[in-house]
């Protein structure tokens, strides 16, 4: 008979494997569990993208504003009652125009600004956004359901550092004279992150 | 580390799974996990340097094959075990089978020994660095030229700060490079952004 020298565990599934990390460190007094229920708060009904949405809409109808904002966004975002991480040094606000359109990425990982523009959707995680919308970014637009005239330069900014992010989209012209609230409504996460124009 | 993760520019795949208003979760875990590792970060069991590495020191064929949220569980519970805070066996026991972990570590390094202030306009090249541990320069702008656009606030150096080596903060430069010059008749038209660590750079 031959000698089983190892055993082939079953790989436990991710919910029994975010339990065990979990459980292990409430049974060492790091209080895991009230942070779930904080942190998970925060992620699911805070961190969305109509914090940004209303920077953007602020940025719309206040021209000093949009000046701060351009600027230096942190400071500008914290105007707004906003907050980011204290590794989050740096927010870059990235303003379309008719002929720019900037586009945000993290070919690393998947860094984001998601205090401001919210927690990235999954295609943003995924490798192929990753991997292509660097060297294809026009092609990869047009995937996605942006087609962009020729004359229109791409700006795709990778997020290597800890500096963030955030695209400021071109106001529609029917919308100008809006209130701000109702402008907020229209910006979408998608325009932050410039795969989408308004 | 030249790794799977440092996917920038990579051929093959195909199109992005996109759709209107995606969710950033899928299921309840995600939100926990996503959650836990921020909490760790909060109560200094590491930082996001270490966070990251430990990421792309899964094993390539688990990490192209997880989910974000299980590189982030990947990358908590090895770090969690690499502290000494928890054994990987009693992760096992805990979890009720294998639980894999990122493989360890190699060396860090600390800053460049020269390093130059940059001014937007200046010409700059990327360094041929190839490193074991940890660097935020993606693989495809080494060597290549561009020209400064700005310069951010001091950040840990994260080729140290990953590894727990002492080291000055130092800032990044906006450069920006053509992607015609980073893959000659091979990308479409574009400037490409990227936040270099001064340590990556010197001057044409």
């Amino acid at each position: 008979m031959a000698q089983v020298d190892f055993v082939v565990r079953q790989t436990a599934t991710l919910e029994q494997r975010v339990d065990a990390i979990q459980g292990a460190l409430d049974a060492r007094g790091f209080e895991a569990s009230q942070a779930v229920d904080e942190l998970g708060h925060l992620a699911t009904e805070e961190w969305l993208p109509r914090n940004g949405a209303r920077v953007v809409a602020r940025a719309w109808t206040d021209p000093a504003f949009r000046q701060r904002l351009l600027a230096d966004g942190r400071a500008a975002v914290m105007e707004l009652g906003l907050t980011m991480p204290r590794h989050h040094r740096h927010l870059v606000v990235l303003e379309n125009t008719a002929t720019v359109q900037n586009v945000i990425c993290c070919t690393l990982c998947s860094c984001t600004a998601f205090t401001v523009i919210g927690l990235p959707p999954d295609w943003y995680k995924d490798l192929e956004y990753r991997a292509r919308v660097v060297r294809e970014s026009r092609t990869v637009l047009k995937e996605m359901g942006l087609d962009l005239p020729a004359e229109v330069e791409i700006r795709v900014w990778d997020t290597t550092a800890d500096t963030r992010y955030m695209v400021l989209p071109e106001q529609p012209p029917h919308t100008l004279g809006w209130p701000e609230e109702k402008l907020a409504s229209i910006v979408t996460r998608d325009a932050m992150i410039g795969v989408a124009r308004l | 580390m030249d790794g799977v993760h440092d996917l920038g520019g990579r051929q093959g795949f195909g199109r992005v799974r996109y759709t209107l208003n995606a969710p950033a979760f899928h299921a309840s875990w995600e939100v926990r996990v996503n959650a836990l590792y921020g909490h760790a970060v909060r109560r200094g069991i590491f930082n996001m340097d270490e966070y990251r590495h430990a990421i792309e020191r899964m094993e390539p064929r688990h990490y192209l094959g997880a989910g974000y949220y299980e590189r982030t569980l990947t990358s908590l519970a090895t770090l969690c075990v690499e502290k000494g805070i928890v054994a990987h066996e009693e992760l096992e026991r805990r979890a009720g089978g294998a639980f894999p972990l990122a493989a360890p570590s190699a060396r860090g390094r600390g800053n460049a020994p020269q390093r130059e202030r940059f001014s937007p306009g200046d010409r700059v090249r990327v360094r041929l660095d190839f490193v074991p541990g940890h660097i935020r320069l993606p693989g495809y702008i080494r060597g290549k030229t561009g020209v400064v656009v700005s310069e951010s606030p001091a950040y840990p150096f994260p080729d140290a700060h990953a590894h727990g080596i002492a080291a000055e903060d130092e800032p990044t430069y906006d450069v920006r490079f053509r992607s015609e010059d980073l893959w000659p008749n091979g990308a479409d038209a574009a400037m490409v952004h990227v936040g270099v660590f001064q340590s990556y750079l010197e001057r044409v």
